[in-house]
């Protein structure tokens, strides 16, 4: 009995795997286990039959038969389990994408160049604790020339060709008026950079009629030239990231004293003489100076106690020598191919 | 100014090179821009004397000389029509090698051999005289090599002087200033007075004695004013830049070059009664010496005579009392005039000339005597004639007095930050010819030096002055440097403020590029996009395109995107961030952010096809920019606006206050600006969008919310935004979130209708919402919807 048994149990064994086998998705499967496990199923009625049996053979044929069983359970499982994971496989291959397609997305955008070289002077500055002031771009004769020092027949005027109105006021030359500015409205201790656009009557392949300047003020106790030159050395230095020598040439300017204007050697050629330095190895690049008493003394600040350095810059200079741009039209020109470049 | 190093070095020669020269020059703050050979480079010329001209046999204007070298003699021929017998001239021999590598061969013009070519100075690279080959004079030794016999190893340099230096406008002036930075003595030429040979003088009287203080008359008859200037007088003037015009002038000229002193030279004959300095009166005019007639302000110092104004003082002379052709006698004009008279003057009529730029920045007013000197004999020497006696008007109280001026050792080291040796300060104070009329010592300043300026300084007044002096002396470049030590502050963030750089990078940010355009702009450019505004207008502007100020960011922005789109630029989206000026009672300067934008919505690609921005692009940006102001009343109603399409132009309101506006541009305008694709701009107030609103935490609800649409039906004239603001007022804080998901016209729908879709996500604080509550708050919104827009549900 018990050997007619186990004969029947492997031949159903063995169909049933072949079934398997031969399940090439979910639902054959479901057909095979319906078919050797199902209610109706093979394995089931040899179940169903235990009854025949001697008593005393019943426990250890029913035990074969659910060994059977649970093989064939497992077995199912598992070809179940590799049906589905090729079934992903194939699913996922589906949705490949071509990873060097270009993204969606919006353009890129950027600020100006000389935007972007202001504003590294900002932060540069900002370091060391000065605070950003902006002005009107229409001045007042006064602001802009009277308390710096530069009465109205004062030869420096012709330095500054100037854009008037009717009513006399005019175009600011310059950003030292914010510095008048910050001045008759706070006692020092003053540390201010100002930046902004000036405007002066003057158009060729290096003068653009409307620039841009940025102006720094110290005013405190104790502020000397050695520290003017401390600070302008160690902001170019800063700015163009490399140990670049700095010259400082005796100059005029009526609203300091001593005045200098500051040479930095060539960083393009680092002072063995190109087109960008005119075969000289330094590039000027600011004015600077104590500020003069009679600009203090005007904007109501004690000269015997107080003292002060200012220094202006061009920011189209500096971002012309940043980003290698040899002409300074092409940054009021806002050519998109231009301007693109510097994002 | 330009200068002859040669003529320096006859003042002051030091013994270092040009190059190092120059760069002690520069580094003392006058700076040489440049320099340039004052003659071509050329070899093998030689002074040749011509023995003999005959006409050439062949050829109307060629001669046939016969020329030496000192030497041998040669057969040259020569087009020049003022080679004579007995001439000296540049003499290029067989060999030599002429400016732009010409080199001379023998060669035969219409079959007569030539040895050699006579040169005009244009030919060598000295000047623009080609009239004819050079006339070396009788000075001139025969054979000697011309670069030498003219000192042509000479350059003419460019200098850059500030205006506070006009002590070194002069070839004294810039040799003083080369022996303080050398130490050297300088050696002045000779002054010599000459002795009056006639009795005749002009009477000169100063009615505006502050303008001019001093005037020096001097009456010179009988001059041959057809004798040409010498070589040599030539050729320093055209060394420092200048064009010999007649004896008379080239002499004065010389004067002032090599002195500092602007002198004029009238023509005696021409001159009427008696010179006046005065002002000019209302209705005077005068004719200029370059032919220009000018009407005279009251300011103008004059010089007159009895018919009028004969010179423009300090600045030019007139053309009625000018030195001509005919003139016989003269009279020599040599003043002192306040700075400030002349600049003024120069000013007023554009009128910056020699005389005008050292007067206007102050001539040595000790000066005069030696210059009508100097003058008078050179002269004498070349036109000759009988000078007269030197006659002085003079008004001592209007010169210049002497300034003293103090400096205090520990001035001088707080204001430098280096310890500089009084002994340092004696030698530079020394070397600058400064009058030392006391040095004390105190126990708080140190020494302290007290001062008188020399008349030739017009620019110490106070301590500094002389402090930048001594620094300029020890050297700007010696002084170390050093980091300034000052009170650590820490910086004051207002929260409610957003920095301007931040709202740049924004917008960068979502896609725009920022462009800087001019501030002033074409009016015509106004009048199409600011139309009926009334822009401030520059006095002087440079050109029509940027005559006025603009008075919104269009102009600028506009025309960048028309060019940019002209540069095949499919897509623009440019920004600027800058003030606009508007002209009232008060100008006002405000700063606006705008924006232009043109093209496909996003960049082409494979999965971006390229459909073109419209409206609600623009608008998205704005949204935005705004929304990162923190939580605010936002409003955008629809407008009109001259230069918006009319169906696409709305205001934006913040709080209620109107911020700014987006649209399209105009279809009109874009045509008028020849652009063939729609453009949508923002303009905003920078403030509005700088501000911040402060945020605040609400709490977050722990119950579920729930989303019910409504899909609603109303006049096609209903803003969406009514009912959103009819929603949101209804609901209240029960509204979490509003959205808006469909806009349906069409089908189905009545065409003066359209169907709107809205999702209501709705959530309480403090429980979770029944099915009652909703179905409530959703009839709720209902019934406002029908009463206040007439809306129905679908």
């Amino acid at each position: 009995m018990s050997a007619e048994l186990d004969q029947t149990l492997a031949q159903l064994e063995r169909e049933a795997h072949s079934a398997l086998e031969a399940a090439a998705d979910e639902r054959a499967l479901d057909e095979v286990r319906v078919r050797f496990l199902g209610k109706k199923g093979a394995l089931t009625a040899q179940l169903k039959s235990l009854g025949q049996l001697d008593a005393a053979d019943r426990p250890a044929a029913g035990a074969r038969i659910n060994t059977v069983k649970e093989r064939l359970q497992d077995a199912l499982n598992e070809r179940k389990a590799a049906l589905s994971s090729a079934q992903l496989s194939a699913a996922l291959a589906a949705e490949r994408v071509d990873v060097t397609l270009p993204g969606r997305r919006q353009s890129g955008g950027g600020l100006h160049p000389v935007t972007q070289a202001m504003l590294r002077i900002e932060e540069i500055f900002a370091g060391a604790g000065y605070s950003v002031v902006t002005g009107p771009e229409v001045e007042d004769d006064y602001h802009n020339f009277e308390a710096l020092n530069i009465p109205a027949h004062h030869p420096a005027r012709a330095m500054h060709d100037t854009f008037y109105f009717a009513d006399g006021s005019l175009l600011r030359t310059h950003t030292s008026p914010s510095q008048v500015h910050v001045m008759e409205r706070q006692q020092p201790p003053i540390r201010v950079i100002c930046p902004g656009r000036v405007y002066r009557r003057d158009s060729d392949l290096t003068h653009s009629p409307m620039f841009q300047q940025v102006e720094g003020l110290v005013i405190d106790r104790g502020i000397s030239f050695a520290d003017l030159k401390g600070t302008v050395i160690e902001f170019l230095q800063r700015f163009f990231e490399k140990d670049l020598d700095v010259r400082f040439r005796p100059s005029y300017f009526p609203f300091t004293e001593p005045s200098a204007e500051v040479d930095v050697q060539c960083v393009h050629c680092l002072g063995s003489g190109c087109r960008v330095c005119s075969q000289t190895g330094w590039l000027e690049v600011m004015g600077c100076g104590l500020v003069h008493p009679n600009v203090l003394e005007m904007s109501g600040i004690d000269s015997e106690t107080y003292s002060g350095f200012a220094f202006g810059m061009g920011g189209d200079r500096l971002a012309m020598l940043l980003y290698a741009v040899d002409d300074l039209r092409l940054f009021y020109d806002n050519d998109l191919r231009f301007l693109r470049q510097f994002n | 100014m330009k200068f002859s190093e040669a003529w320096l070095r006859e003042w002051v020669n030091p013994a270092i090179d040009r190059d190092a020269l120059f760069a002690q020059l520069t580094m003392a703050g006058l700076e040489v821009e440049g320099a340039e050979p004052v003659a071509g480079a050329f070899a093998g010329v030689v002074v040749g004397e011509v023995l003999s001209v005959r006409r050439h046999p062949d050829a109307e204007k060629l001669s046939v000389c016969e020329v030496t070298d000192g030497a041998e003699r040669f057969q040259v021929v020569c087009g020049a029509p003022n080679v004579r017998d007995g001439m000296r001239t540049a003499f290029a021999r067989v060999g030599a090698l002429l400016p732009g590598d010409l080199k001379i061969r023998k060669a035969k013009l219409r079959g007569v051999e030539s040895h050699g070519m006579l040169c005009s100075a244009a030919e060598l690279g000295l000047g623009d005289d080609h009239d004819g080959i050079m006339d070396l004079g009788d000075g001139a030794a025969t054979g000697a090599d011309l670069r030498e016999a003219l000192a042509l190893d000479d350059v003419i340099a460019e200098l850059n002087i500030t205006p506070n230096r006009g002590d070194c406008l002069s070839l004294r002036g810039l040799a003083r200033e080369v022996g303080v930075l050398n130490d050297l003595a300088v050696r002045e030429p000779e002054d010599v007075a000459v002795a009056p040979a006639i009795d005749d003088a002009f009477p000169v009287v100063l009615t505006a004695p502050e303008g001019c203080p001093r005037y020096l008359g001097r009456v010179v008859r009988g001059i041959d004013i057809t004798r040409p200037s010498p070589a040599w007088l030539v050729e320093k003037l055209r060394r420092c830049g200048l064009r010999s015009i007649d004896p008379v002038v080239d002499v004065t000229n010389y004067v002032m070059l090599e002195l500092g002193q602007p002198m004029h030279a009238f023509d005696l004959a021409r001159l009427r009664g008696r010179i006046d300095v005065r002002q000019a009166r209302s209705g005077e005019t005068l004719t200029l010496l370059d032919g220009q007639s000018v009407n005279l302000h009251e300011s103008s110092l004059l010089i007159t005579d009895d018919d009028g104004p004969v010179a423009m003082a300090g600045v030019m002379g007139g053309e009625r009392s000018g030195v001509q052709d005919d003139t016989r006698d003269v009279f020599l004009e040599c003043a002192f005039f306040a700075p400030l008279a002349v600049a003024g003057t120069a000013r007023r009529y554009g009128l910056h000339t020699d005389a005008s730029q050292r007067y206007e920045r102050g001539v040595d007013h000790a000066l005069q005597h030696r210059a009508m000197e100097r003058a008078t004999r050179l002269l004498l020497d070349i036109v000759g004639g009988a000078a007269g006696p030197v006659c002085e008007s003079v008004a001592p109280e209007h010169l210049p007095p002497a300034v003293t001026v103090r400096l205090r050792e520990r001035r001088l080291r707080a204001l430098l930050g280096v310890e500089i040796d009084p002994a340092d300060v004696d030698q530079a104070l020394l070397r600058l010819h400064f009058r030392l009329v006391e040095r004390v010592e105190t126990g708080d300043d140190g020494v302290c030096w007290t001062i008188e300026s020399p008349s030739h300084r017009f620019d110490i007044e106070r301590e500094v002055d002389l402090v930048e002096e001594v620094c300029r002396i020890y050297g700007y470049n010696r002084v170390t440097p050093r980091r300034p030590v000052t009170g650590l502050a820490l910086r004051e963030v207002p929260r409610t403020e957003t920095p301007e750089p931040t709202l740049k990078r924004r917008l960068a940010a979502l896609g725009w590029q920022e462009a800087v355009t001019y501030s002033f702009v074409d009016p015509r450019l106004v009048d199409l996009l600011d139309p009926g505004a009334d822009p401030l207008r520059l006095a002087n502007p440079m050109s029509l395109e940027q005559a006025v100020m603009r008075t919104n960011l269009l102009p600028g922005l506009v025309g960048a995107l028309r060019a940019n789109l002209a540069r095949q630029q499919e897509r623009v989206r440019l920004f600027e961030v800058g003030l606009c000026f508007h002209p009232g009672a008060e100008l006002t300067q405000t700063a606006w952010v705008g924006g232009v934008c043109c093209g496909s919505r996003l960049p082409v690609n494979w999965a971006q096809p390229g459909e073109p921005a419209d409206f609600f692009d623009v608008k998205g940006v704005v949204e935005q920019l705004v929304e990162a102001g923190g939580p605010r009343r936002i409003e955008y109603q629809a407008t009109v606006d001259p230069v918006l399409h009319p169906g696409q132009a709305a205001t934006l309101l913040i709080d209620g206050e109107t911020a700014g506006r987006l649209g399209r541009l105009h279809p009109e305008i874009e045509a008028r600006m020849e652009i063939t694709k729609p453009v949508y701009l923002f303009e905003i107030k920078a403030e509005m969008l700088l501000r911040q609103a402060l945020r605040r935490h609400r709490g977050i609800s722990r119950f579920p919310s729930v989303r019910r649409d409504l899909a609603l039906v109303v006049g096609l004239d209903v803003p969406a935004g009514a009912v959103e603001s009819v929603v949101r007022e209804t609901l209240g804080d029960i509204l979490v979130d509003f959205r808006l998901f469909d806009v349906y016209q069409g089908k189905g729908i009545d065409s003066n209708e359209k169907s709107l879709a809205v999702g209501l996500t709705l959530q309480d604080a403090s429980a979770t919402l029944t099915d009652d509550q909703i179905g409530r708050y959703t009839q709720r919104v209902v019934t406002a919807l029908q009463e206040a827009v007439g809306a129905r549900l679908r």
